[in-house]
């Protein structure tokens, strides 16, 4: 079975965000990129459906030269293949309409990709391309398992969990629960050195249409001082927030 | 011109997150000086009447059922919606069912898509709206190259305004579909769990609570204030608590009314997560916790110690209010 997983890149978790003086663009000083933690866990899961059914996993990623490394890192991990599409990443529609475009060449028999990715939190590129290739899509999948040419997957609902079934191909935007944290895979140093002969492929973009774009940026306005409240005198923190924050 | 709206609603009801949206629709309407109808799916009868008190000139009620996990369906019966009344912007609820028809319909309609909003508009041609980015570490202003958009509001992010509507007329739908490639086979449901989404009070406790035996007094306290309960990324990763209550970076966003935070240091991931709550409590044993600079209130103490008590007082004080 082929597998395409799509790959967004994204500041480390533990980044501090900070923009530009004129606050119109996302300052990349000092930031680490890694690949979306909600992406990963869909290679990972890729990864393990290739071991069991055979095929190949390929990514693929929208962005410039300068986001090769993660690539190279799901190379690592244990994709086959990757492919970088030469474009910036503007917005969710011209993203999923370029993977889209890639992903058409050839017959996937399922596309994985977090559910969002943690910069913009758009979470809009699955639904997107589940539309432009006609495909049947669950969003926020926990769990998904193949048999023949069925998916059986899991989603959190309401209070409580749902599971579901569609025919391959389809799309599915996934999380923590595809494979759990702790199955989460790390390059090796055979991985490492195998990734470097791994077929990187570099696509032109269809130049597809931006809808819209970022205008300026702007941080949360920092807290107030926290009050602090004795030990033993939990009875004025209930009185605080009843008569003061007015919460309870 | 005309603004419409996806009134979701659950088996039937209309939950807070559904009025939040309405308003939102019915303010921006008012903002750019056009009409505001509300859309609905599924069998409502008069219920879907009620959303008159949102202040909409027009109620559509689509009769189709539609299982929630056919968002084709429901993104393809919307969408035929706003074409035949001309919609130009098109608002839903970021929610769950919101995250997975809103981005189908914006292509269905050519439309551009902004998720995460958090205010109306502020500039209508073009329409620019401020939204949530980076995992709540900071907000952004989004411009739309095109006329047509479709605008996802992010919940606990807008308030509930009543504005009734007594000329509202209601009329009936029935829309030709496809069936659904995606079928539910089964649900499991936990019953009593207030859902974090909805919570206006949410419990969340990290590794100072030292064991998943000891949840017993989180719960309790959750009760006693018809809180959801939540935990941090360690506690969900080891297996203490299911990975539906992870709040932070990689797990919920949430946007609660209180928050407490017990045991938890308030690394710069989980705090992305639940910045957005209006009042937060943090109790630590650390002073130096990073959740105290993050905090309204804040305890310095052993968790074990305080929690209790703090249920006593709130017995107590539930006793006399």
């Amino acid at each position: 079975m082929n597998i395409l997983v799509c790959i967004s890149n994204v500041p480390d978790t533990t980044s501090q965000i900070n923009f530009s003086a004129d606050g119109t663009s996302f300052d990349t000083n000092g930031i680490q990129f890694i690949i979306n933690p909600y992406d990963e866990f869909g290679l990972t899961k890729a990864i393990k459906l290739r071991e069991a059914h055979g095929g190949t996993v390929s990514v693929v990623h929208v962005g410039p030269i300068t986001s090769e490394p993660t690539l190279r890192k799901a190379l690592a991990i244990g994709a086959d293949k990757a492919i970088r599409i030469n474009a910036d990443a503007i917005d969710s529609y011209s993203v999923a309409k370029e993977l889209a475009s890639v992903a058409q060449k050839e017959n996937y028999d399922l596309i994985i990709m977090g559910r969002e990715s943690i910069d913009y939190n758009g979470g809009a590129v699955p639904g997107m391309m589940s539309e432009m290739m006609d495909l049947p899509f669950v969003n926020a999948c926990t769990g998904c398992d193949i048999d023949g040419s069925t998916a059986s997957m899991e989603r959190e609902i309401e209070g409580g969990k749902e599971f579901l079934q569609s025919t391959l191909p389809m799309i599915i935007a996934g999380q923590k629960g595809l494979v759990e944290e702790s199955e989460l895979l790390i390059p090796n140093m055979r991985g490492i050195m195998s990734a470097r002969s791994k077929p990187l492929t570099v696509e032109e973009p269809i130049q597809a249409e931006i809808k819209c774009a970022s205008v300026s940026f702007e941080k949360p306005a920092p807290k107030a001082d926290c009050k602090m409240v004795e030990v033993g005198n939990e009875s004025e923190l209930v009185n605080l927030l009843h008569t003061e924050a007015k919460v309870i | 011109m005309s603004i419409l709206v996806y009134a979701e609603n659950f088996n039937g009801s209309f939950k807070k997150a559904t009025f939040e949206t309405l308003t939102y629709a019915k303010e921006t309407a008012s903002k750019l000086g056009v009409s505001c109808i509300a859309v609905t799916v599924g069998d409502l009868n008069e219920s879907a009447s009620s959303l008159s008190t949102y202040g909409v000139e027009k109620i559509i009620s689509i009769s189709n059922q539609f299982d929630s996990c056919d968002n084709l369906g429901i993104a393809t019966a919307l969408a035929k919606v706003a074409k035949s009344e001309g919609t130009t912007t098109f608002i839903l609820s970021n929610s769950n069912s919101g995250k997975s028809i809103g981005p189908r319909i914006a292509v269905k309609l050519g439309a551009s898509f902004i998720s995460n909003v958090v205010e109306v508009p502020s500039e209508s041609s073009p329409l620019k709206v401020k939204k949530k980015a980076f995992s709540g570490k900071a907000f952004e202003e989004v411009e739309s190259k095109i006329e047509n958009c479709v605008l996802a509001l992010s919940p606990n992010a807008f308030h509930v305004a009543e504005n009734p509507n007594a000329d509202c007329t209601l009329e009936n739908h029935t829309a030709n579909v496809e069936a659904s490639k995606v079928n539910s086979t089964k649900e499991e449901k936990v019953s009593g769990k207030i859902s974090l989404a909805e919570a206006e009070v949410v419990i969340s406790a990290g590794r100072g609570l030292k064991g998943p035996e000891n949840w017993t007094m989180v719960e309790e306290l959750a009760d006693l204030l018809n809180a959801g309960t939540a935990c941090s990324k360690p506690v969900s990763d080891i297996g203490w608590r299911p990975h539906g209550e992870h709040v932070g970076q990689t797990g919920k966003a949430i946007a609660p009314n209180l928050y407490f935070a017990i045991g938890i240091s308030g690394a710069i991931q989980h705090l992305a997560g639940i910045n957005s709550s209006k009042v937060i409590v943090a109790i630590n044993t650390d002073p130096e916790a990073p959740f105290f600079k993050a905090a309204d209130y804040g305890i310095v103490g052993d968790a074990f110690e305080v929690v209790p008590k703090l249920i006593e007082e709130i017995k107590k004080f539930k006793k006399n209010n």
